[in-house]
């Protein structure tokens, strides 16, 4: 037993190390000789030596005597290993527990495991199509949904649940102070560190009083805004839901005949639609606070010079562009983040895909929708 | 035999289909629950229980047939009609159910909040009553769901769905996941709210003790339809291998009936 080479079962004169307590595997005699723990954690190198080993194939004599353990990871690798070499096994003195497993793994017909159906380049294509259309359409159907909702809250303003848009306005809106106020500075000193270079060119420093006016109030107040609730909010609402349908809480609900779009939809909706406009406005201070912080340092047009030109400059509508865009933002994220909760399917994955999916969804479109505003108020002059 | 139950059915389903895509749940099935009695539906793992029972609570829709309550067709129902359906009965679900962000004194309470002008502090009284009636302690009210054992939470959501004294009564598994212990109570738990108030149960369920039990009647689900409506002793010589499945306990190799039902019987309340 112990004059062959334990590790590759090569006959081999050298003496095996002591080591009784891993597998090994001795050819001797025309029999293969199984020794040791045939278990997961003892198998050790094993598996690749096994590889290098042949076997004929054929009918071959496994003897047992001094096997310790056999478990269904050793099991398998012999399995395997017989298979690969179109080898039977012929099981001599084995253990009798181990025996019967052995038997067992012999006796499984090597199944290959189903291939998942073939999905061409086209079928993928088209089944994406497919699926999207069908969610616009589904998107439709809830927009009524809410109007519906909506409506019959207008006509029975009791039915309205004022502390919970209370409390989403809080958590939606005040708690997102510091990052957008933190954001917009930011973006405010970059917009004027960027145009500064440029402006000084051709000396005209003051026009960055415009640029920065323009730039926040009109566009990356309310683009940066929306996209930053839109990270906050809208998962967080598709999130909730997400989680309440999967625990059953919106059966509940429908059984009780509770709304859950005029519990659930109706104060964050709302709720949003105030609050990302006034978030808005604090931006465009912010942001344009840093415009003016950077025109000093860059440019060196002072706090008053800055704050002259723009109160004389910047008109209302400008303002009143950038809040009015907000709220549509509002409206959208709100929307798709409580429909992409209600289409959770059962599961805490699905939870995170669908959170995932309104996050996409409503910064996608938030964008489309200020491109079509761009659109819309260049052919209307605004 | 003659119909001891003069009265109308509560439940009645006629020839219900309901497909998804090319899976056949149900099949041309048929169904009444008689008032005032407990009717368990039992059957294996995809038979289509929890989707027939959902069907009653409109929150599926068949893909045909005909499902009536308390004699309307719900097909034909409108919103209002809808409304006043839902505030007859009550629902316990598989996992409870209940909201979490309220405690559970207030989701006793929310049914009577959405649909009654009664004060706050009435209602809080009825819902710690109504807790109590369910065999809780009185500090259960004011903690949350998530701070309750399995047991306890089932005894919540039934506090729940008892709040509005409903006519008829849907508990979905309401033995799941509990030690024999709390399964027990449970059982008595059902056949006391049953002789208080009077109401028309459907239980949802594959417990046998539960059946053996508490059930009037028991309903088989199989090859999509009701394979079988009867009482559990005469249910335990019919001769589908379905149903029998039911009372034959491979464990012990006797037929379930000789196993629960003599070591059990003696608490039994009815």
């Amino acid at each position: 037993m112990t004059d062959t080479d334990p590790r590759s079962g090569v006959p081999d004169d050298t003496p095996a190390p002591p080591d009784s307590m891993s597998a090994q595997l001795h050819h001797r005699d025309g029999q293969w000789l199984l020794s040791g723990h045939w278990t997961v954690h003892q198998l050790g190198s094993l598996p690749q030596d096994l590889a290098a080993l042949d076997c004929p194939p054929g009918a071959v004599v496994l003897d047992g005597s001094a096997l310790a353990a056999l478990d269904s990871a050793g099991a398998w690798l012999l399995q395997g290993w017989l298979r690969g070499h179109q080898a039977s096994a012929e099981l001599r003195q084995w253990p009798p527990r181990c025996e019967t497993l052995m038997r067992l793994v012999l006796d499984q017909v090597a199944t290959p495991p189903p291939a998942p159906p073939g999905r061409g380049l086209l079928a993928r294509v088209g089944r994406a199509t497919a699926d999207a259309a069908l969610q616009a359409v589904a998107l439709l159907h809830f927009v009524g949904e809410v109007a519906m909702a909506g409506a019959s809250t207008l006509r029975h303003p009791g039915r309205m649940r004022w502390r919970a848009m209370q409390r989403n306005i809080q958590l939606g809106g005040f708690d997102a102070l510091p990052i957008i106020g933190i954001t917009s500075f930011l973006l405010g000193v970059v917009v004027a560190y960027q145009g500064a270079d440029q402006l000084r060119h051709y000396g005209a420093n003051i026009f960055v009083v415009d640029l920065v006016g323009y730039a926040m109030l009109r566009e990356f107040a309310p683009l940066m805004s929306a996209i930053i609730i839109a990270g906050r909010s809208g998962s967080a609402y598709a999130a909730q839901i997400g989680t309440m349908v999967v625990t059953e809480e919106v059966d509940a609900m429908r059984t009780m005949a509770i709304d859950p779009i005029e519990l659930l939809v109706l104060p964050k909706l709302l709720a949003l639609a105030v609050a990302l406009p006034l978030l808005t406005v604090f931006a465009d201070l912010a942001g344009v606070f840093g415009g003016m912080v950077m025109a000093r340092s860059q440019l060196g047009i002072g706090f008053h010079e800055f704050i002259d030109r723009f109160g004389r400059e910047m008109q209302g509508a400008t303002l009143l562009i950038g809040v009015g865009k907000s709220l549509v933002f509002a409206v959208v994220i709100a929307t798709i983040g409580c429909f992409q909760g209600f289409r959770t399917r059962g599961s805490a994955d699905s939870v995170g895909r669908q959170t995932t999916t309104s996050v996409v969804q409503s910064i996608f479109l938030v964008i489309v929708a200020d491109a079509l505003f761009s659109i819309a108020f260049n052919m209307l002059g605004l | 035999m003659a119909d001891a139950n003069p009265r109308p059915p509560v439940i009645e389903m006629r020839q219900v289909c309901t497909r998804f895509g090319s899976h056949v749940v149900h099949a041309d099935l048929d169904l009444e629950v008689r008032q005032g009695e407990i009717l368990a539906i039992a059957g294996g793992s995809g038979s289509g229980k929890s989707v027939l029972l959902r069907e009653m609570i409109l929150l599926q829709r068949p893909t045909s047939g005909t499902v009536r309550l308390f004699g309307e067709d719900i097909a034909t129902l409108d919103e209002a009609g809808r409304l006043r359906l839902r505030q007859r009965w009550g629902v316990m679900f598989q996992r409870g159910g209940l909201f979490s962000a309220l405690t559970v004194r207030e989701n006793v309470g929310l049914p009577m909040r959405e649909h009654s002008e009664l004060e706050d502090a009435l209602i809080d009284s009825i819902a710690d009553w109504k807790i109590s009636l369910t065999g809780l302690p009185p500090e259960a009210a004011t903690k949350m769901p998530d701070e309750l054992s399995g047991g306890m939470l089932k005894r919540a959501s039934l506090a729940r769905a008892i709040a509005l004294d409903p006519e008829l009564l849907f508990l979905d598994e309401p033995t799941s996941g509990l030690d024999p212990a709390s399964s027990a109570g449970v059982d008595e738990l059902i056949l006391r709210t049953h002789a208080l108030f009077g109401l028309t149960i459907v239980i949802v369920t594959h417990d046998l003790d539960l059946l053996w039990q508490v059930a009037d009647r028991v309903a088989v689900l199989g090859e999509g339809k009701v394979l079988a409506i009867d009482t559990m002793e005469a249910l335990s010589h019919h001769a589908h291998p379905i149903v029998r499945g039911y009372f034959l306990d491979p464990r012990a190799g006797k037929t379930a009936a000789a196993t629960t039902h003599d070591k059990e019987t003696p608490w039994k309340t009815r």
